[in-house]
């Protein structure tokens, strides 16, 4: 793969070392590319949360080496180096929320870097303006809602300059409007300023939006492509009872009934293309 | 909760507002210790007359100063009461072995107007310094101690971040205790023992939440490259300016009156 950011290599990875048969991972690879924006779904224990963990050297694994841009997660001089690259957002903003003013919370990590501080002011003013919460910087946090908490969190990784932005189902307890905020914010990152993304959501809209979608269970991938081709195989989703997008399913159940409809229908607007044109078929019949 | 207002901040945009934190936190040191060496009526005015000026000078209603004062009224009156009975010289009034002199009730006034005016300075203090702006005040004033292989950075992290979680887990609070009201728990009647005992199942869910709340934040901290010490910078920097300058000229005038005064009291 060409430019490769990170590289996971036959790595095996167990919570409890002693007791080898309880593996999280066990052989597992996976490269992503520079620039990507990879949705990872999957059921709770999976290894979703894990991975995130592994990727930025928080969990080591037992065998196997992980590369981030070139870098080891095992060497512990590199850790530093690595998370400046790799942000981590989580799923609940009140507890990676550090300080009480929200620019000041920005300015935790270029603070923990050492910056000085102009290079500091000037980092969390475009972090904050790229996640359109310039006009909030000097309120608490406890006073915003959760999509906006949860962009603060967000711009608290961009205020550091990384490649890379791993989020942990960063929209699980977001309601409809805050989840929309937060995910309009991932996907301009991603567009705009070719962060590469990874997003690790239960939310199957969420992950259609992605450029690339892997469907982790128990540790390994059981499917990994474009949504569209990932999506189209809703056999395979249902076997291991993980949804799809709505209008997904809805093509995938009036096919079920008979009516000739394309697989790989990621959004309402394709599925309704679909529709009528079905209908404009059936009438001409 | 709402009726404490001791130690809160209220934020206007006043001359005192502006200051240095560490300008506000000396002076208030400062002005204790002027207050305390006061020993007759001119300098307690006088400290009175610049305490009330500051108080003016804060654009805080003088309302919520009465609020914290009236908290400490019963400590003054008791304090005060006591005192009447201590002084020496002349009885003016005698009761078996309770005398009251011009002394005592001297004293006992000194000692209310003392209480009162400690009271002000350190709600002045609170009120016009943001609990960031005070924990980094302090954390630069006791920076010396990290000589003392005391981390002093540590120490207002974690001052900072206790501040940050107050209202975090106030609300918590309010939801668990929701939560058990909601299964029947009765929290507002019974004798002591037993509304103690109510509490029991809002605090043991109360801290399970508070560590777990804190094993989140250190991940997400260790996330973000905090390694903690000394090779952090801050992004906002303090910056003694000219007012501050004033200010400490203003109370070292202040000091040095208040000890001649004492001198020349001597004389009298």
């Amino acid at each position: 793969m060409p430019n490769t950011f990170i590289d996971i290599q036959n790595i095996s990875f167990s919570y409890d070392e002693d007791n080898s048969s309880d593996k999280i991972f066990d052989n597992f690879s996976l490269k992503i590319a520079k620039g990507d924006f990879i949705a990872l779904i999957g059921h709770n224990g999976c290894g979703k949360s894990t991975l995130s963990k592994l990727l930025n050297g928080l969990y080591l694994p037992q065998t196997g080496n992980i590369f981030v841009d070139g870098m080891d997660t095992k060497d512990d001089n590199l850790k530093y180096e690595i998370r400046k690259k790799l942000g981590l957002v989580f799923q609940n903003p009140d507890n990676q929320i550090v300080a009480s003013v929200v620019e000041e919370d920005v300015a935790f990590g270029p603070e923990n870097l050492g910056l000085d501080p102009l290079e500091i002011r000037k980092r969390v003013d475009y972090a904050l303006k790229t996640v359109d919460m310039y006009e909030h910087r000097l309120k608490a946090p406890y006073n915003l809602s959760g999509g906006q908490k949860q962009r603060v969190a967000i711009a608290g990784i961009i205020a550091m300059q990384p490649d890379c932005i791993v989020l942990d189902e960063p929209t699980s307890m977001l309601d409809p409007k805050g989840c929309n905020e937060v995910m309009n914010t991932i996907i301009n990152l991603n567009k705009t300023f070719n962060i590469t993304v990874i997003l690790i959501t239960h939310n199957m809209k969420e992950a259609a939006l992605a450029k690339r979608v892997i469907v982790l269970d128990k540790g390994r991938i059981i499917s990994d492509g474009k949504p569209r081709e990932v999506f189209s195989n809703v056999d395979l989703l249902k076997k291991f009872s993980l949804s799809v997008p709505q209008a997904t399913e809805l093509a995938y159940l009036l096919k079920g009934y008979g009516f000739n409809l394309p697989d790989g229908i990621l959004d309402e607007y394709e599925c309704a293309v679909a529709v009528s044109q079905m209908l404009e078929d059936l009438k001409c019949r | 909760m709402t009726n404490i207002t001791f130690g809160q901040y209220f934020p206007t945009n006043s001359i005192i507002h502006r200051l240095d934190p560490r300008t506000k936190i000396l002076s208030a040191i400062g002005c204790i210790i002027t207050i305390f060496l006061c020993k007759n009526a001119v300098n307690l005015a006088l400290m009175s007359a610049f305490v009330l000026t500051s108080i003016k000078l804060s654009d805080i209603s003088v309302k919520i100063y009465l609020k914290s004062l009236k908290m400490v009224l019963f400590v003054v009156i008791v304090t005060s009461v006591l005192n009447v009975f201590y002084g020496q010289g002349e009885p003016i009034f005698q009761l078996g072995f309770m005398c009251i002199t011009l002394d005592g009730i001297k004293n006992s006034i000194y000692i209310a107007v003392r209480i009162f005016l400690l009271i002000l300075v350190s709600s002045l203090l609170t009120f016009t310094t943001s609990p960031t702006d005070l924990t980094d005040g302090l954390g630069q004033l006791l920076k010396f101690l990290y000589k003392f292989k005391i981390n002093v950075y540590d120490l207002a992290m974690m001052m900072s971040i206790a501040l940050r979680f107050i209202p975090t887990l106030l609300e918590e609070t309010t939801k668990i205790t929701n939560a058990q009201k909601a299964r029947g728990a009765d929290l507002e009647s019974g004798n002591l023992k037993q509304r103690i005992k109510a509490l029991i199942p809002i605090l043991v869910p109360l801290f399970v939440s508070a560590f777990r709340r804190a094993y989140d934040l250190a991940v997400a901290m260790e996330c973000r490259c905090y390694i903690g010490g000394k090779t952090r910078t801050r992004m906002k920097i303090l910056k003694f300016k000219p007012a501050d300058m004033w200010t400490f000229v203003v109370l070292i005038l202040l000091f040095s009156l208040v000890l001649t005064a004492n001198l020349v009291g001597i004389f009298w």
